[in-house]
């Protein structure tokens, strides 16, 4: 996406001092909803991600994991983690669909310096707009998720969208049509966490007592409701226990927000100085974990 | 598929994928549906979803169906059989079976002649000298009286086939199933319960399976196991029931439909043996009689032989095909007297050995190949040997739509295939470019026996081009060269009707026509001759109208309905269901008769009531069968006639006298056993299974390789074929080839998870990265720890440089089931160095 999505109403910025809502337009949050415990890892998600995306193949080794590559990619921004989790005498073999969860109160938004960059619309969904980004890359520090990610070719960071070029005109996401089991849905986040309760509530009576809907509170929720057999243990799936935007995130906003033009510049002499002193970034070590 | 026609009269899919949606248990076992049916899948998933069913999953990998399974149970490779067997005896053991309908449906009370037994492994009628059954030594009791079959419906009789059976199964305890197949004796007392949960009129269950138990050299007991396994839990006819055979590609079921198999034609008709001279002589040998040919309440469809037979005849020879001359069943192809000989396993290995025996009588090998969509080099054992037997062939012609391991076989990396040198080999090979399935008309069967009509997306690039067009071409050319040169026997070409619009290429709906046949002249109703039928040249609509006098022409009698008067029903695209359980009868076709639920009439009780009346499948009411198309005559009474139409007797076969290895099925050990038989050390592996004896086929023993390997497929590719794709989206999912080993495993042998390791058998070596995992459990064997790795079969030297990778099959014996000569890809041996 060359910039916002046209015709989506803004509800915040970053780096902004007012935001750019005018809320002229009231959209419904949206969500997707992921069932785990119906997951088979077939990656027909992935496939359709980076196919309506444009994103251009990544390179990929096998090195002792059925999971395409160890984390998100700037040009893969879903990717199915698969992890083995032994419990009692029986095994688990875990898959979750990772993505950007856009978050209600996203951190990468409150960590960026550069004005308009990351934005969210009034639907939830929290996008990149390269036209402003500056690729410093500290939206990557406010997220809990490790999710943006700095492409090197373009100098800016990138991540899921949620699909808003389709969701703007009323389509579902990507991944969410190309997914065979009925793992994925998509449509206004109350009518989402609504089919997650009453599936939690079947998971409960067939054996998995700690089922439960992965919607942390810490982030102000996300516009991914995720269903989990084993919910008190998000981290065997690879999410964090009770995921927040960092504290020092929030102070930096806080405090520099009024002075917007010195973050801006202050902004910019991070970056340079980021430059100077760590280098370019890299794509991640293509480790494969198990 | 064999094993699914001798038990129930049909080789196919009983129901279908949506009806899986009404299933109370699905138990998955030798297959992998989420990774290898990811789209059919999602019926079992929406029956976990809708009806809280318990999805079941025996495997001896964690798949990634297991991941999502509600009950999970591990074993080894090969030791399906004694799984089964055990849960057949849990479920009479503990009466957790379908007994009244055992006793309607199924040949339970069958009383089985004195002539029949089994001890040490062996049944009777075996013959040490050509390692073969005599199968009339397992025949029925004749009742004194009617000299029909002598049944006893208290099920006491001690010859009747359920306390053959009783007897049969009583050896395989839970602990003896442990100690065989290394599940633990409460998970497999788990699997049982959950399974036999289904025994009963309330509740139904499906199997759902593929090609994990197809490819073992017992491979078609195996199914007959877990097909006998419905029968006695009622759950066969039944919606969400079933013995379901998935297949894997789009149009596998087609393929064998119109005769993919040596031994059949279209329409699992038999292929003619030399022997059987006539059309009356084919049709006295093929014809299935009921027991000493005595009246008998079976509509034993199949004698209607002479028709399908006639009205093939007069599809493939057209005008030329008349009654004095007996329809030149003459001409039509025949085989000398053993189908094995002419399965291609046999052809690789004649081609190979340069030497061929037909009719008794050495000959040379074939000296040409045409190969058409598909991969031998790929998909066949010994890899080795079939780039050598390519080797010495003259010519080769290759039609596909890239160039595959077979199309280059020369190429095959000297190193690992032992490949001649490229001077040396004369084989001359053309490849014809042929179109994709998204370039050209036609219709692709499914699992479910749909056939769908697709349509044309694009144009095939440069000089590729459909099927029909190819074969179109072939076929006049050398038909041209016939009439020009003569030949051996130019009549069998020159009197084939090819009555085309465009001869060239034919379209692809006027073929279809042809197969669902016409009307030649006026039919009239025997019943009333003044009444007509069909009047000429109209086309056929049910099996009803086909006729054995050549007055009817049909290519396939099994697809008869497919293409009426009403168009091309392979189109029709209407989806209302009121039903509502999900059997779409305006959906395209589904053979036989647009039947949904195969032995439907099962789904009734004895005065045609559905066991459960939430999910008929078909029921009397009082003038005649109302639901899905019946499996019956639709105004035949209950008591009128079994069940099963295809079979002689009527019923199922819980005993079923026509396989080559057995009336039951028996666990035996691969043919590369990991270990003795237990139940009978004289005979460890499958006696009557086939292996060959060329130097290049060499098979492993237990002592230098004694890990058990297994080969399978991944989700993320299709075949030999998507790792052609260049910068490819799926290529970036699934890179390249590996093995899978247990952690304990990789713990011994200090491999880290990632390294490369060396896999060995007898017939080469695969280096590869090891993924060192949970999901593969190491097993003890006769006090013995053992282990069992995998491999996918994915890749080859052909394709994109950067993903070819070593083809499976370099490891794989040429060791086959009796029955169908299908390989044993799922059990053999190795052994397991670091690299």
């Amino acid at each position: 996406m060359a910039t916002t999505q046209q015709g989506m109403e803004i509800r915040q910025s970053s780096a902004s001092l007012r935001g750019t809502a005018t809320g002229a337009r009231k959209l419904p949050v949206v969500a997707k909803y992921i069932d785990t415990t119906i997951c088979i890892g077939c990656k027909a998600c992935e496939v359709a991600c980076a196919e309506w995306n444009d994103l251009p193949p990544v390179q990929t080794e096998q090195r002792g994991s059925y999971q395409t590559m160890p984390t998100l990619h700037a040009q893969y921004w879903n990717l199915i983690k698969f992890n083995e989790i032994e419990i009692g005498d029986s095994l688990a073999w875990l898959m979750r669909k990772d993505q950007c969860m856009h978050c209600a109160d996203p951190g990468c938004l409150r960590a960026c310096p550069a004005p308009g960059a990351i934005v969210q619309y009034e639907n939830g969904i929290v996008d990149v707009n390269p036209d402003a980004c500056i690729g410093c890359g500290l939206c990557e520090t406010g997220c809990p998720f490790d999710v943006p990610r700095y492409h090197a070719r373009t100098g800016k960071m990138a991540k899921c969208t949620l699909c808003v070029d389709r969701a703007s005109v009323g389509l579902e996401p990507a991944c969410i049509k190309a997914c065979p089991t009925g793992t994925l849905h998509f449509g206004n986040k109350n009518a989402m966490l609504e089919m997650a309760e009453h599936r939690v509530d079947q998971l409960h009576k067939n054996g998995f007592p700690a089922a439960a809907v992965y919607d942390p509170p810490g982030v102000g929720g996300t516009s991914v409701v995720t269903i989990l057999a084993y919910g008190d243990h998000p981290e065997w799936y690879g999410l964090p226990k009770d995921p927040s935007v960092p504290a020092s995130v929030r102070f930096w906003k806080r405090v520099l927000k009024p002075v917007g033009l010195i973050a801006m510049a202050g902004a910019v002499v991070a970056a340079v100085g980021h430059y100077l002193t760590v280098g370019p970034k890299e794509p991640k070590d293509q480790e494969r974990p198990s | 598929m064999a094993s699914l026609a001798a038990t129930f009269g049909r080789g196919a899919m009983t129901n279908g994928w949506v009806d899986i949606k009404n299933s109370d248990v699905i138990f998955v076992m030798g297959g992998n549906p989420a990774e290898n049916h990811p789209c059919g899948f999602k019926w079992a998933i929406e029956a976990k979803k809708t009806r809280n069913a318990k999805l079941v999953v025996v495997d001896p990998r964690f798949t990634r169906t297991a991941a999502v399974a509600d009950y999970y149970a591990p074993m080894r490779a090969g030791s399906d059989i004694a799984i089964l067997l055990g849960i057949i005896r849990y479920a009479i053991e503990t009466k957790r079976f379908h007994e009244d309908y055992v006793k309607v449906h199924t040949n339970a009370p069958y009383v089985i002649d004195e002539a029949f037994s089994f001890s040490d492994g062996l049944f009777s009628g075996w013959d040490e000298g050509k390692h073969e059954y005599d199968k009339s030594k397992w025949p029925y009791q004749p009742d004194e009286q009617t000299k029909a079959y002598k049944v006893d419906l208290t099920l006491q009789h001690p010859r009747c086939v359920f306390q053959l059976l009783k007897k049969h199964v009583g050896r395989y305890t839970p602990e003896m199933v442990e100690k065989i197949a290394g599940m633990p004796k409460e998970k497999f007392l788990k699997v049982a319960e959950l399974v036999t949960s289904t025994g009963n009129a309330e509740k139904a269950g499906t199997i759902l399976y593929a090609l994990g138990w197809t490819q073992h050299s017992s491979g078609v007991q195996i199914i007959r196991a877990a097909a006998m396994l419905q029968l006695l839990l009622g759950n066969v006819g039944r919606p969400g029931g079933g013995v379901n055979a998935l297949r894997g590609h789009s149009n596998i079921q087609g393929a064998t439909d119109i005769a993919g198999n040596t031994e059949i034609l279209p329409g699992y008709l038999k292929t003619p043996i030399g022997a059987w001279q006539t059309v009356a002589d084919y049709v006295e040998k093929t014809t299935p009689t009921t027991l000493n040919k005595q009246s008998w309440a079976s509509m034993n469809f199949w004698q209607n032989t002479g028709k399908f037979m006639v009205s093939l005849l007069k599809a493939q020879y057209g005008k030329n095909a008349t009654k004095e001359n007996d329809f030149l069943y003459s001409l039509f192809p025949k085989v000398d007297g053993s189908y094995a000989g002419y399965s291609w396993m046999h052809l690789f290995d004649d081609m190979y050995r340069g030497s061929s025996t037909k009719l008794g009588k050495q000959e040379p090998g074939p000296e040409g190949f045409l190969t058409f969509g598909m991969n031998p080099v790929a998909i066949g054992p010994n890899s080795p040997k079939m780039v050598a037997a390519l080797a010495k062939l003259k010519w080769m012609v290759v039609v596909e739509n890239h160039e595959t391991e077979t199309a280059g076989f020369w190429k095959a990396p000297k190193d690992q295939y032992g490949t001649p040198d490229a001077a040396q080999i004369k084989t001359e090979v053309w490849m014809l470019p042929a179109a994709t399935f998204a370039e050209k008309d036609g219709t692709f069967t499914n699992s479910a026996r749909w056939m769908q009509w697709k349509w044309k997306a694009l144009d095939p690039p440069g000089q590729a081009k459909g099927d029909p067009e190819i074969v179109g071409r072939i076929f006049l050319a050398v038909r041209e060269l016939y009439r020009k040169e003569g030949g051996a026997v130019p009549e069998q070409i020159l009197n084939v009707a090819w009555n085309y619009t465009n001869p060239i290429a034919p379209d692809q709906g006027e073929v279809l026509k042809e197969i669902n046949g016409k009307a030649l002249a006026d039919i009239h109703d025997p019943k009333d001759p003044t009444k007509l039928i069909r009047a000429a040249g109209q086309q056929l609509e049910n099996f009803g109208q086909l006729q054995d006098d050549g007055t009817t022409m049909c290519g396939n009698w099994l697809h008869l309905g497919v293409y009426t008067e009403a168009g091309n029903n392979t189109q029709r695209r209407n989806n209302a269901d009121p039903s509502g359980l999900g059997m779409f009868h305006n959906w395209a076709f589904s053979w036989p008769a647009n039947r949904r639920i195969m032995y439907n009439r099962a789904s009734a009780d004895a005065q045609g009531k559905p066991w459960d009346p939430s999910r008929p499948g078909i029921s009397w009411n009082g003038e005649k069968w109302v639901g899905d198309v019946p499996d019956i005559k639709p105004d035949s009474p209950p008591g009128q006639f079994g069940a099963f139409i295809m079979l002689p007797e009527g019923v199922g076969r819980l005993w079923s006298p026509v396989l080559n290895d057995g009336p039951f099925p028996e666990h035996y050990e691969a043919v590369e056993a990991a270990t003795d038989n237990l139940l009978h050390p004289k005979v460890t592996s499958n006696p009557v299974s086939k292996r060959f004896s060329s130097d290049k086929d060499k098979y492993a023993d237990r002592k230098d390789y004694p890990v058990i390997c297994t080969t399978y497929r991944l989700t993320e590719h299709f075949h030999y074929w998507t790792q052609h794709q260049h910068n490819g989206r799926l290529n970036v999912t699934q890179p390249g080839f590996f093995f899978e080993m247990p952690e304990a495993m990789a713990r011994q042998m200090g491999v880290e998870n990632g390294q490369h390791i060396r896999v060995s058998s007898p017939r080469g070596s695969i280096t590869g990265p090891a993924i060192v995992t949970k999901r593969l459990l190491p097993l003890t064997l006769a006090g013995e720890q053992r282990w069992q790795i995998g491999m996918p079969i994915h890749w080859g030297y052909a394709g994109d440089p950067a993903h070819t990778g070593p083809l499976a099959n370099l490891l794989t014996p040429s060791a086959m089931d009796p029955n169908t000569w299908t390989p044993e890809f799922k059990v053999f041996l190795v052994k397991v160095e670091k690299a």
